[in-house]
């Protein structure tokens, strides 16, 4: 287990090192940093000047190594465009994204879960196929329009749910959260139902086809033999089996989460770091991609490290071997 | 039509024609069996001509200010109240016609789908085929920045590298780069797949005596490959280009409603249900519906069509 630990930790250093490498790559020559600073009218010696005082005439390695020391004290440059520090624009836009991918998280992997199993427990059910073929559309359907389709019914004909921005929101220091006042929860409906629709409908495609699985092999016949009650086979030994594959499915998805997160926050106008984003794609911003981009590593190999320890949690058998378990 | 009787079939087949020999084929068999493939061929090649043919199916061209009129701006589909017989699923913000909108945008959007996906195909098969052949350290580092690549969704990588490349081509003008752009960046979204795939069976295919001759006959190494190995390793590709195909759609339209995408002057299905989007709240909701319907329907029979050629071509399912 600890050496199995030490590989996950070190491959997770390496990746972030890689990603930042290529954040350092485009801080560094695409966009010139110089011609953001100074304005258009500087003279080549003022250049010259300020090229060397940034230190950008160091050789490549001494100029990284300064990136990432910097990059480690929490400074990742200012942006060109807002003229503020970019770790300032991230924190404050990160509490409305962790909120909103966190409750879509919780809403695909629950309501997820509910249909997976009713859906494999009462296969040839009505409800299970209508379901089911409707998932089938939920996969195929862009999160854009989704989101495009919720503002139409419930917020243009409707009028019950606003269509844009987090509502009141409460603040805990430097966090701020919507959940403790009604605009604040009426606001995050909508959002969280577009982002987590496609995980639900493939986390509960998942559990179904893992749970038919399990329900046909020979130790859940040996428990309906040895005369267990239906709930206790269903429950206790047949879902709890589905769940390593699930568990890491679902983990692996949170990088989709934020993937999509982009695309719901511009749809509603959600102030997170993904709508953040987009807007520094359009104006080519590129110090505030670049912490994007390292922000995004950091949570996914975060992710796919407590993914990993996971399984020592669900699955006993790895406790203590060491083995990697198979994907 | 039958599926059972494989080895004699192929004897025979072998002397047909190619038609017939693909009339008699499983995969054939296994698309005539089910319906929704069928139905979802029908509409994915009735879509494409559509885009083929738009300026002969088109009412109008949208794109020429001579027929546009400011006036005609925002009217509901003919058989609505104030709707014009003469605009069928009516108009948008500026006065065009929707439905001869739709047939460019479907145009635009899977020509940018197809670019992309092949791109993406071409890189992803050449980067796979050396990391297979050659091995070794150029192996080590193609399929490392393959592994991490694929820890980062695709959108986002496409988002980036449409940013990135905007940025490099500063100055020059948005709208004659934003196609190309947009193929670049999905090519270099999607390349992953072919490359994991193919590098796989090139493992496999290198050791074998017909590769080992052609190296001692003292053919070079790229002759080899392309030649070669390629059309014994090109199989599983098809099932990945389909599957892309659709992906390479959404993404697209999701860059272009975004807003990085294709620019209003040259629309595709993104691009015209952006435009709509922002005309929802004036209750004018056919400018937005139509083209995401439209949209929907394709990658959905798109979609359709990859899961049954992925559960055709494989062995395991027959």
């Amino acid at each position: 287990m600890v050496a199995y630990l030490i590989r996950s930790v070190v491959q997770a250093a390496l990746v972030m090192l890689a990603v930042a490498f290529i954040a350092f790559s485009m801080f560094r020559y695409v966009g010139d940093p110089i011609a953001s600073i100074v304005g258009q009218d500087a003279t080549i010696r003022d250049r010259q000047e300020l090229a060397e005082s940034l230190g950008l005439n160091d050789p490549f390695p001494v100029q990284f190594g300064r990136f990432l020391a910097n990059a480690l004290q929490g400074d990742l440059g200012i942006s060109y465009r807002q003229g503020r520090p970019v770790v300032d624009l991230l924190v404050e836009r990160l509490p409305a994204t962790i909120e909103l991918a966190l409750l879509s998280a919780l809403f695909a992997f629950l309501i997820g879960l509910a249909l997976g199993v009713y859906a494999a427990l009462n296969r040839h059910g009505v409800f299970a196929n209508i379901v089911m073929a409707l998932s089938l559309i939920g996969v195929s359907l862009p999160t854009f329009l989704i989101g495009v389709g919720l503002i139409f019914l419930f917020a243009v004909q409707l009028r019950w749910l606003p269509s844009f921005g987090r509502g009141e929101t409460v603040a805990f220091g430097w966090w701020t959260t919507g959940l403790l006042t009604e605009s604040g929860l009426k606001s995050l409906i909508m959002p969280v139902v577009t982002l987590g629709f496609y995980q639900l409908t493939l986390i509960m495609r998942l559990v179904r086809a893992e749970m038919l699985e399990v329900l046909r092999t020979d130790y859940v016949k040996f428990a309906r033999a040895r005369g267990l009650s239906e709930r206790a086979i269903n429950f206790r030994h047949a879902l709890r089996n589905t769940m390593v594959p699930v568990v890491t499915i679902a983990g692996l998805q949170l990088g989709s989460v934020i993937a999509f997160a982009i695309v719901t926050e511009t749809v509603f106008n959600w102030p997170g770091l993904g709508a953040l984003f987009v807007k520094s794609v359009e104006v080519v911003d590129i110090p505030v991609m670049a912490a994007y981009l390292m922000f995004v590593g950091l949570v996914f190999v975060v992710v796919n490290l407590v993914v990993d320890l996971t399984y020592f949690v669900l699955d006993p058998r790895l406790r203590g071997t060491g083995a990697v378990p198979a994907r | 039509m039958s599926s059972t009787t494989a080895p004699a079939a192929t004897s025979a087949s072998a002397r047909k024609g190619r038609i017939a020999r693909i009339l008699d084929s499983d995969i054939y068999a296994s698309f005539r069996s089910s319906k929704v493939t069928m139905l979802a061929a029908f509409v994915v090649v009735v879509m494409m001509l559509a885009a083929l043919l738009a300026p002969v199916l088109a009412t109008m061209n949208p794109f020429d200010p001579a027929q546009v009129f400011l006036m005609n701006a925002s009217l509901p589909p003919s058989w609505l109240p104030n709707g014009d017989p003469q605009f069928v699923i009516g108009t948008d913000d500026q006065g065009r016609d929707l439905y001869s909108a739709i047939l460019y945008g479907l145009r635009v959007s899977l020509a940018v789908g197809f670019a992309g996906v092949a791109l993406a195909a071409t890189l992803g098969i050449g980067l796979g085929l050396i990391a297979g052949y050659f091995g070794g350290r150029v192996d080590a580092i193609i399929m490392r920045v393959a592994d991490i690549q694929l820890t980062f969704p695709a959108i986002l990588i496409a988002l980036l590298v449409d940013g990135v490349v905007h940025a490099l081509l500063k100055g020059t003008n948005r709208e004659g780069t934003a196609f190309w752009v947009l193929a670049l960046s999905i090519g270099l979204s999607f390349w992953v797949q072919y490359a994991r795939t193919i590098r796989g069976s090139t493992l496999v295919e290198r050791n074998k005596d017909y590769v080992q001759a052609a190296r001692l006959v003292g053919l070079p190494a790229p002759v080899i490959m392309v030649r070669h190995v390629l059309p014994n390793v090109i199989g599983p590709v098809l099932v990945i280009l389909t599957i892309n195909l659709g992906l390479a759609i959404i993404t697209e339209a999701t860059l272009s409603f975004l807003g990085v995408g294709l620019p209003p002057t040259q629309p595709s299905l993104g691009t015209l249900i952006n435009i709509g989007n922002q005309y929802l709240f004036s209750g004018d909701w056919w400018i937005v519906a139509f083209p995401g319907a439209t949209l929907a329907v394709l990658v959905l029979a798109v979609n359709l069509l990859g899961d049954w050629l992925r559960d055709a071509l494989n062995p395991k399912l027959r």
